[in-house]
């Protein structure tokens, strides 16, 4: 019964499915080329898959509406552009640089930019730090420590 | 000067937490629709009870109504339909079926179990009309007004809360 239950349970994951074709165009420029537009085309049913690695039926029907647009001889850029018409920006893996993305982008080199600046900044200030503070031994310390060290060093003791 | 050097990464760190607080209060499949105050895409396909007589969304200008998608294969219609099927009774607005990738004997059948809270449902049985309105999981809802300007799109089953709280108030709003 337990060596049962997994595939259950995963068969109760899959949801319910409306039905879809999908027919391979015979030209294999054709399906380079849809290949190439749907790994940046997300799918938004499974919303970490692309649409070129998603089984579900509105993936297929978006890789054959690419098809037939690749076929009518629309560009990539064309074929982009109905995309996020119709889904919206999320829909492409990429986003456009703009007003609401701009924190995305950015971000994350100012973050780099920043830690770098504050880790040279602190690092100077350390080592200046050091420098001053090592004052140059006169003979008596220098003595005191070498006899230090030599009991240290004395296996006797 | 000295307090600066906890201060800030502090900060960050705050401001780290209040973004990801705000990122877990939204529902990442409610993806935000390019359509709201678009024009609502055209097309003109065959009724599903009657396959002679077409709709195209231009028949309803000067009404506000709702463009409901649904499928006798999505569960959470299920859920939805009586909320359809009150709203109907209330006479809160004329609605419009979208059946979404469909078999008509299906459709019908189904329609016939449940009720039929639809001014008529059209039938996309091949998901085109579904591509033009960015559909990506049944049931969708769009609110279209006297002009044919889509003005908002509810992403789910809706709840008798949601028809309390959105739908009510906007309807009175694009009917003013």
């Amino acid at each position: 019964m337990k060596r049962l239950l997994a595939p259950l349970l995963f068969a109760a994951c899959l949801p319910a499915w409306g039905q879809s074709a999908e027919i391979a165009n015979a030209d294999p420029k054709v399906e380079a080329r849809l290949k190439a537009i749907a790994h940046e085309l997300r799918c938004l049913v499974c919303q970490n898959q692309t649409i070129a690695d998603s089984d579900a039926p509105l993936a297929v029907d978006l890789r054959q509406q690419t098809r037939k647009m690749i076929a009518e001889g629309k560009s990539d850029d064309e074929i982009r552009s109905y995309m996020v018409d119709r889904y919206g920006d999320f829909v492409l893996y990429k986003p456009p640089f703009n007003a609401a993305t701009a924190v995305l982008w950015v971000g994350p080199p100012l973050l780099i930019v920043g830690g770098l600046a504050g880790l040279f900044v602190m690092l100077r200030r350390r080592r200046a730090a050091t420098q001053e503070g090592a004052a140059p031994l006169d003979e008596k310390r220098r003595r005191e420590i070498e006899a230090l060290l030599a009991a240290d060093s004395d296996p006797k003791s | 000067m000295k307090a600066l050097k906890y201060i800030i990464p502090l900060a960050i760190f705050a401001a780290l937490c209040v973004f990801l607080a705000i990122g877990l209060t939204k529902d990442p499949r409610k993806v935000p629709s390019p359509f709201i105050d678009k024009p609502a895409p055209a097309f003109a396909i065959a009724k599903l009870h009657e396959p002679e007589a077409k709709f195209s969304p231009a028949d309803m200008k000067g009404k506000v109504w709702l463009l409901n998608v649904w499928a006798s294969w999505c569960v959470s219609c299920r859920v939805e339909h009586p909320v359809l099927n009150d709203m109907n009774r209330r006479g809160l607005v004329p609605i419009v079926g979208l059946n979404y990738k469909d078999q008509r004997a299906d459709a019908t059948k189904w329609l016939k179990q449940h009720g039929d809270p639809y001014l008529f449902s059209v039938w996309d049985f091949d998901g085109k009309v579904g591509i033009d309105y960015g559909v990506y999981g049944a049931p969708e809802t769009f609110v279209i007004d006297k002009q044919g300007i889509i003005r908002y799109k509810h992403i789910g089953p809706i709840s008798p809360d949601d028809v309390q709280k959105i739908f009510l108030p906007l309807l009175a709003k694009l009917n003013a």
